[in-house]
């Protein structure tokens, strides 16, 4: 049968934004892939440019509207290196709760259009449903379900509400018990181990070669994970365990979702640790200065891998230079050695896994 | 897939290494003494160096063969009015350790080797820095424009790229004809 390309996108239910995968099929076997992106580009690194350090966390925000708060702080940590200044500590502790809450609705919300790609409907209801309770934790620490604005340069904006800690309680034991219910409807779902067993295989070695971090490169047993390798805040403090996969079968999609979903009660611990071990009061924030100069780098463990601000300042009040590394970008690049060998149908159960998000992709 | 590439897991222990810096920055200097312009451990698992272009592929291939550095994590370009400047994210997972690489490039000459032959993950930061900075990386498999469309005939990042800075901001009475 003759080669040919098929465009999966712009406009199409897999993308879960607006980009296009083109492959190329020989019947229905995937025999080449290439993503097209840049239909978000809003061009973040000129607009930054000509806003003041503070303002632009408004910016940062809109890079990822499923994780917000991990990309703001992503951004603020590096303007901290850059002007090196120190977060108090309550800060510290009130930043780390607020990113594995984001965490965990951020991958949520991965859970819940991962389910009806493979057609499970009910995995978008029931992910969305627990999602709310932690929108509504974030909502209770900032004001506001979405695009936060809530970490600044120096520390966060506001303390945490009077009752936080018991309603965090609360809603987390309510949404471990949530969690048996998940494994019960994932795991032992035939259909859904059959779509994602031994498809979208990508090595270890391969895996780091093209760039693509976080939850995906775990999956490939690779033991990275940047709250321990090159901890930020107050992770060194937490007792949890990177979620790596160690099983045969190392690196497919199946592989993908177990790390991901077993991050979900991680970050539980993590925020149930961090509310015990906080200071009860003290100061959450530093006054930045309005000028700096110099240079500064921070990396974090996002949802979905790696994300890395490099800020340059002049001495003006503005960045002169801001570079951001944003994993899904990357993990594109890596895309077509997952789709290579599979079969047409498995292309939604490979990207799926993958975890795509376009707005910090085309920045 | 190459069922040698399957193989390879490395065996990271996913916890820094302390000092580390200190370590890789000696290492650094004894190989390459005099083409670093400038040398220094900034923090705790952060090196800097300052190199001409012609020594970045040496420098790089060190990093990554001898030294361990697999990830290649960032390319950024940098146009400072009076030259330009590539900087690399290089890390090493065995220590948590990042090299940070700064490559001088001559304004009327924007030109710098490619890194695809070592790193794969070059292949689209390179691109994103051709469309928008306008860096020719030479050796390239296929530096075609990533994020803006294929016709566009700038490379906006750069300082010369005017940008709209004032607010043009119109009063809801004004534009009723108020004052």
């Amino acid at each position: 049968m003759p080669e040919f390309w098929i465009n999966m996108g712009p406009q199409h239910p897999m993308t879960h934004g607006l980009w296009n995968m083109k492959v190329k099929v020989d019947g229905e076997t995937i025999v080449d892939a290439r993503p097209e992106i840049g239909y978000l580009h809003r061009g973040y690194e000129k607009i930054m440019e000509v806003r003041e350090f503070q303002k632009n966390v408004v910016l940062t925000d809109r890079l990822c509207y499923v994780s917000s708060i991990t990309w703001s702080h992503a951004y603020c940590l590096a303007v901290e290196k850059m002007m090196g200044i120190e977060v108090p500590e309550r800060g510290q502790w009130i930043r780390v709760v607020s990113l594995e809450l984001q965490r965990l609705a951020s991958h949520l919300m991965w859970l819940a259009s991962y389910g009806p790609d493979l057609g499970l409907l009910t995995g978008l209801l029931w992910a969305l449903r627990e999602r709310e309770l932690f929108l509504d934790l974030i909502q209770l620490m900032s004001g506001a379900r979405m695009n936060q604005n809530y970490p600044r340069v120096g520390g966060v904006r506001n303390d945490l509400p009077e009752n936080f800690e018991a309603m965090c309680k609360r809603s987390i034991e309510h949404f471990r018990e949530k969690l048996n219910e998940y494994e019960n409807i994932f795991h032992s779902s035939k259909v859904f181990l059959m779509r994602t067993e031994g498809v979208g295989r990508i090595s270890a070695a391969e895996a780091i070669d093209w760039g693509v971090t976080g939850p995906n490169l775990r999956a490939c047993g690779v033991n990275v994970d940047l709250r321990r390798l090159d901890s930020y805040e107050t992770y060194e403090e937490i007792d949890f365990e990177p979620q790596v996969w160690h099983d045969g079968g190392a690196g497919d999609s199946y592989a993908r979702f177990i790390v991901r979903f077993n991050e979900l009660r991680e970050s539980c611990k993590i925020v149930l640790q961090a509310l015990e071990k906080m200071p009860k009061s003290g100061a959450y924030r530093v006054k930045p200065p309005r000028r700096a100069e110099g240079e500064g780098y921070a990396k974090t463990e996002d949802s979905r891998g790696e994300a890395l601000f490099y800020v340059i300042g002049d001495g003006d009040d503005r960045p002169y230079r801001v570079k951001i590394r944003s994993p899904v970008f990357c993990t594109m690049a890596a895309t077509p050695i997952l789709l290579r060998g599979n079969k047409l149908a498995d292309v939604v159960a490979i990207l799926g896994s993958v975890d795509v998000c376009v707005g910090e992709m085309d920045k | 897939m190459s069922p040698a590439a399957t193989e390879h897991v490395p065996q990271v222990s996913g916890r820094p290494v302390a000092g580390i810096e200190k370590e890789i920055l000696a290492q650094l200097k004894a190989a390459f003494a005099s083409k670093l312009t400038k040398a220094e451990t900034v923090r705790d698992r952060l090196v800097h160096v300052f190199i001409d272009r012609r020594d970045l592929v040496p420098l790089c291939t060190y990093l990554k063969n001898t030294l361990g550095f697999e990830h290649l994590s960032c390319v950024t370009a940098v146009d400072w009015k009076d030259h330009f400047e590539c900087v690399y994210h290089v890390e090493n997972y065995y220590n948590g350790c990042m090299v940070e690489v700064h490559a001088h490039i001559p304004y009327d000459d924007p030109k710098i080797a490619s890194l695809v032959p070592l790193w794969n993950a070059a292949n689209f930061l390179e691109r994103e820095m051709w469309d928008l900075m306008g860096i020719e990386f030479e050796g390239h498999p296929n530096l075609e424009r990533i994020l803006l469309p294929q016709d566009f005939k700038f490379h906006p990042l750069r300082k010369d790229f005017a940008q709209e800075v004032d607010r043009q901001y119109i009063s809801r009475r004004k534009l009723k004809g108020g004052k």
